[in-house]
């Protein structure tokens, strides 16, 4: 409630802020300060300062549920992107004119995120997704000179409201063919026996709709052009923090809502997991392009997080959250030395462990970590997943479907890593000016909190079980 | 009894504490010293707990920290049986091959030398852990370093070499890791020392008392195996071996092919046998055929060889082949003459690669064609390497007659037909061996080794006491057999 109500409140003020401060630089200190200000209120409800702390309580008729996993959830997220503003906040004041009405939509999307992860009822849900998508149609078309970013943004417009439709229509079905006529998810759970015809049509509307917005297989054709079309700055930020949260409502939703008929969409699920899996995968290999790759790889992680759908215990949650943190972290990571590259290919990477050994070696951190080596936070989130699958007996295949993919991975993670470390510079690798110093501790603080999690997961996961 | 730090503890801080100050020194000369330093250290250590090997001792060979409660995973790392055996012999190396490359220069040495250090705790990682994840996790650490010093400081063609050498190991130990989760999820609860409890557990010996049936045993074995049999390599899975051995670096060589190929026979002898008791009876004599096999098939690749370092890997196939063979022969003879012949080869092979570095170094050449008549200008080297080749092929007096000769008697009271066949191998690696020094080292200089010189003294005193240890192990080899033993006895035979 605190985050939510908070963030909203600091987008309102980051959007007027444009009528006072001139100054260009400004509106990132007061983003800065905005986002540390959620995170410490979420902190509060979260009691992580004792018990009976301040928190705003408004009755919400419980359409809204806050329980500690939720929000350890905002917490990972407000993280992400306080992290996110201190590594490219700079980069977004480059994208335009208007840079406090970039950081008002962040915050918005920030608000859609936390009530997506906190609803209690399927209306909710409709709205948390929508806040959460309409400002990022805004942010991928915001440089408005370019062509590319202009298409993207009409694609994903398009693309966002056709999928928007199917969710409605699915929570329209679902509604009517409950008969205990309620929007509350924990509600619409019926007994173990066959769903009803109804139910099933809205299931299915909802899955198709859900995986859009985690661009899961076979929904996922926006997400090249859209991530790579978008400035990069909101790249990193679309692909990390609103597909986890994406993800995290999936899971809710499914968890509470159909948990029981499991076994009759499960197969589905396996099936579009198993797709998302080897369409990212298999294309990513071929991309030339660092950001385009990257793209295809979120898509591939996407695979991976499915079997948190597929799984449903607590190990998946456990996992997500584990997962949001890795991912996140990582991708933040090596989206902001992108930015940074003059090049975008792989070669443009060539050689940059010789000129910013730091800069590769974080780097190199944030791959490995999304490759799943041992000792970073990558690791234990798909060593959760898996473990998470594993428990849902009877598909054993699926992990090892999804440890061949893994491998896979490491194909074009590593392509980058051969690139800064094994090849000869080129003329200019990247922008000297842009890198401060204050970007490389940034930078640094990251791939230490990737290795952190690596050994000591339970320093995100045990924030679940807070009382 | 509170124990300050255990021996495990040590092997595994002092190289990742010497590795860590290796990065930060920009003087490369420091650097070497330091790396040496710390592998010295790890060296007296490894001896130190010699002495400390007996039962009274466990709380100074053993520590158990809790990890991630939930999951019923704990930091449990011990010395004890093979991995003693093993510990000891990565100890050894690491400062023979510091010694025997001191004069190389490496660009950017501290990383070098971090990396190398790295190595080293990744391997003893594997080698104490007791605990399924802490396993996996050292398992795939000590590849990372690996990966990293072979593409970087090794031949021209290392990148697509070393990519395809680290793909497949990722994909063997992923592998490893689907099948480490199944059997976890049937491991009983686990108790905490301070009552914590778990579901589940990934101690070893939650591992070894599962009720897996047969059928799951199977697919399972494989899941495990095939980690295991792209590490040693195993033929069918040796194909990124040769390649790999052939660019890197020598002294990166020597800790693959000495030290990180007995990874694989420790696993199936300690994370594969015991864990699947009735899978592996089933495919004993698949692996047993696949083995020797592969012994043929290398011997007499290494026999067509020109290139000398190929010639040493494939050697190598064929010898963890005959070793992978006699773990699955399954009898307390062949499994002592495993442990005694881990050790001594990792020592032999090392001893042959340096004396490959030497030549490569001073001439440019691996190809055995263009070199010739070396006794003639290194005479102490050549006698040095004759003995090294001489316990290459397993002669009497020297190390490795007493591993092979107890592997041989082993296979044969599994198979005499199997041991026969394996038998060959000794003939053959004499005929490839003895081919090869005739060629590189008499007959008459040419105008690539007329330039020649002798080794210098430091060099002198890492093949030394490679020598050294090969007769004394040969003519005494009692204090091996002793280890041997114990390591034999703490495995459950069935």
């Amino acid at each position: 409630m605190n985050a939510i109500l908070l963030s909203a409140l600091w987008g309102v003020l980051m959007m007027f802020s444009g009528v006072f401060i001139k100054s260009k630089t400004t509106p990132k200190y007061l983003a800065l300060a905005g986002i540390i200000l959620v995170f410490i209120a979420n902190a509060f409800e979260l009691n992580a300062f004792g018990k009976g702390a301040i928190h705003f309580n408004i009755d919400t008729k419980e359409m809204l549920n806050i329980g500690s996993f939720n929000l350890t959830f905002i917490a990972v997220v407000l993280a992400c992107t306080l992290l996110f503003f201190l590594l490219s906040g700079r980069d977004i004041e480059k994208v335009g004119e208007h840079v406090g009405e970039y950081f008002a939509l962040i915050f918005f999307v920030i608000c859609g995120v936390c009530i997506s992860a906190t609803y209690n009822t399927l209306l909710l849900l409709f709205l948390g997704i929508e806040i959460m998508s309409i400002p990022l149609y805004i942010l991928t078309g915001s440089d408005k000179r370019n062509l590319k970013s202009n298409e993207a943004s009409l694609k994903y417009f398009l693309m966002g409201a056709f999928s928007t439709g199917i969710m409605l229509m699915g929570i329209a079905f679902i509604y009517g063919g409950n008969p205990n006529g309620s929007f509350f998810i924990n509600n619409i759970q019926m007994g173990e026996g066959t769903m009803p015809i109804m139910i099933a049509v809205g299931l299915v509307f909802l899955i198709i709709a859900l995986s859009f917005k985690v661009s899961a297989a076979p929904f996922h054709f926006w997400t090249p052009d859209v991530y790579d079309g978008a400035p990069t700055v909101f790249t990193s930020f679309m692909s990390t923090i609103v597909k986890v949260a994406g993800f995290f409502a999936f899971v809710r939703l499914f968890e509470n809502s159909f948990g029981k008929v499991q076994s009759q969409w499960q197969n589905l699920i396996v099936f579009i997991t198993v797709l998302t899996l080897l369409i990212g995968n298999i294309t990513a290999v071929f991309q030339q392009s660092v950001k385009r790759m990257l793209a295809y790889s979120s898509i591939a992680q996407a695979g991976f997080m499915m079997l948190a759908v597929f799984a449903l215990n607590t190990m998946a949650k456990e996992g997500l959250l584990l997962y949001a943190a890795a991912y996140s972290i990582a991708t933040i990571g090596i989206f902001a030395v992108l930015i940074k590259m003059n090049d975008y290919t792989i070669e443009g990477f060539n050689g940059l462990g010789k000129k910013h050994p730091l800069l590769a070696l974080c780097t190199t951190i944030f791959l490995l970590s999304l490759t799943g080596i041992p000792l970073t936070a990558g690791f234990q989130s798909k060593f959760f997943m898996l473990m998470a699958a594993a428990e849902n007996t009877g598909k054993f295949w699926l992990i090892i479907v999804a440890v061949l993919f893994a491998a896979i991975s490491a194909y074009y993670y590593f392509r980058v890593i051969q690139a800064m470390y094994f090849k000869e510079p080129g003329v200019e690798v990247i922008a000297e000016k842009e890198i401060t110093p204050s970007f490389k501790v940034m930078l640094a603080i990251a791939a230490v909190l990737i290795i952190a999690i690596g050994i000591y997961p339970e320093f995100v996961v045990g924030w679940m079980y807070h009382q | 009894m509170g124990t300050f730090i255990t021996f495990p503890e040590l092997l595994l801080w002092l190289p990742l504490l010497s590795g860590i100050i290796c990065f930060f020194i920009k003087d490369d000369k420091r650097a070497k010293a330091i790396a040496f330093g710390g592998s010295l250290l790890v060296l007296g250590v490894a001896l130190t707990s010699l002495f400390y090997a007996s039962e009274s001792y466990v709380t100074y060979n053993a520590v158990n920290y809790l990890w991630l409660k939930n999951l019923g995973t704990s930091f449990y790392i011990s010395i004890e049986g093979s991995g003693r055996i093993l510990t000891l012999l990565t100890a050894v190396s690491f400062p023979i091959i510091f010694l025997s490359t001191y004069k190389n220069n490496y660009k950017n040495a501290g990383a070098f030398f971090g990396l190398m250090m790295l190595a080293e705790c990744g391997l003893m990682g594997v080698f104490v852990a007791r605990d399924a994840l802490v396993f996996y996790f050292f398992w795939e650490l000590a590849l990372i370093p690996v990966y990293f010093l072979c593409s970087k400081w090794g031949g021209e063609k290392r990148i697509p070499a070393t990519f395809k050498f680290f793909v497949y190991t990722f994909l063997g130990s992923l592998l490893m890791l689907t099948g480490i989760i199944y059997v976890y999820l049937h491991t009983g609860p686990r108790l905490f020392e301070n009552g914590v409890q778990s579901l589940h557990s990934f101690s070893l010996p939650a591992f070894y008392s599962t009720n897996l049936n047969e059928g799951e045993q199977s697919w399972l074995f494989w899941l495990f195996f095939i980690a295991f049999a792209i590490k040693m390599p195993v033929f069918p899975f040796h194909t990124w071996q040769p390649d790999t051995y052939d660019q890197s670096p020598t002294s990166v060589t020597m800790v693959l092919s000495g030290i990180m190929v007995k990874m694989g026979l420790f696993g199936v002898i300690k994370w594969l046998i015991p864990i699947f008791p009735l899978a592996v009876p089933k495919f004993t004599n698949i692996v047993m055929i696949l083995c020797i096999a592969g012994i043929i098939y290398a011997s007499c690749i290494a026999m067509l060889q020109d290139n000398l370092k190929k010639l040493v890997a494939y050697s190598s196939i064929a010898h963890i082949g005959l070793m992978c063979a006699a773990i699955f022969a399954m009898n307390e003879m062949s499994l002592q003459g495993i442990m005694i012949q881990m050790f001594s080869h990792g020592i032999n092979i090392i001893g042959l690669w340096i004396v490959v570095e030497m030549i490569e170094q001073q001439t440019g050449v691996k190809n055995m064609s263009e070199l010739g008549g070396v006794a003639q200008k290194a005479p102490v080297l050549t006698i040095m390497l004759v003995i090294i080749a001489f316990a290459n092929i397993a002669l009497p007096l020297t190390n490795a007659f007493v591993g092979e000769f107890m592997m041989f008697a082993g296979i044969y009271q599994h198979s005499i037909w199997m041991a026969a066949v394996a038998g060959l191998a000794i003939i053959l690696a004499a005929v490839y061996t003895l081919n090869m020094i005739q060629k590189v080292f008499y007959g008459n200089t040419n105008t690539v080794t007329a330039n020649i010189t002798d080794i210098s003294l430091v060099q002198k005193l890492g093949l030394g006491l490679i020598v050294v240890m090969i007769f004394t192990f040969g003519v005494y080899p009692q204090p091996m057999i002793n280890l041997a033993k114990e390591a034999v006895n703490g495995l459950v035979i069935k």
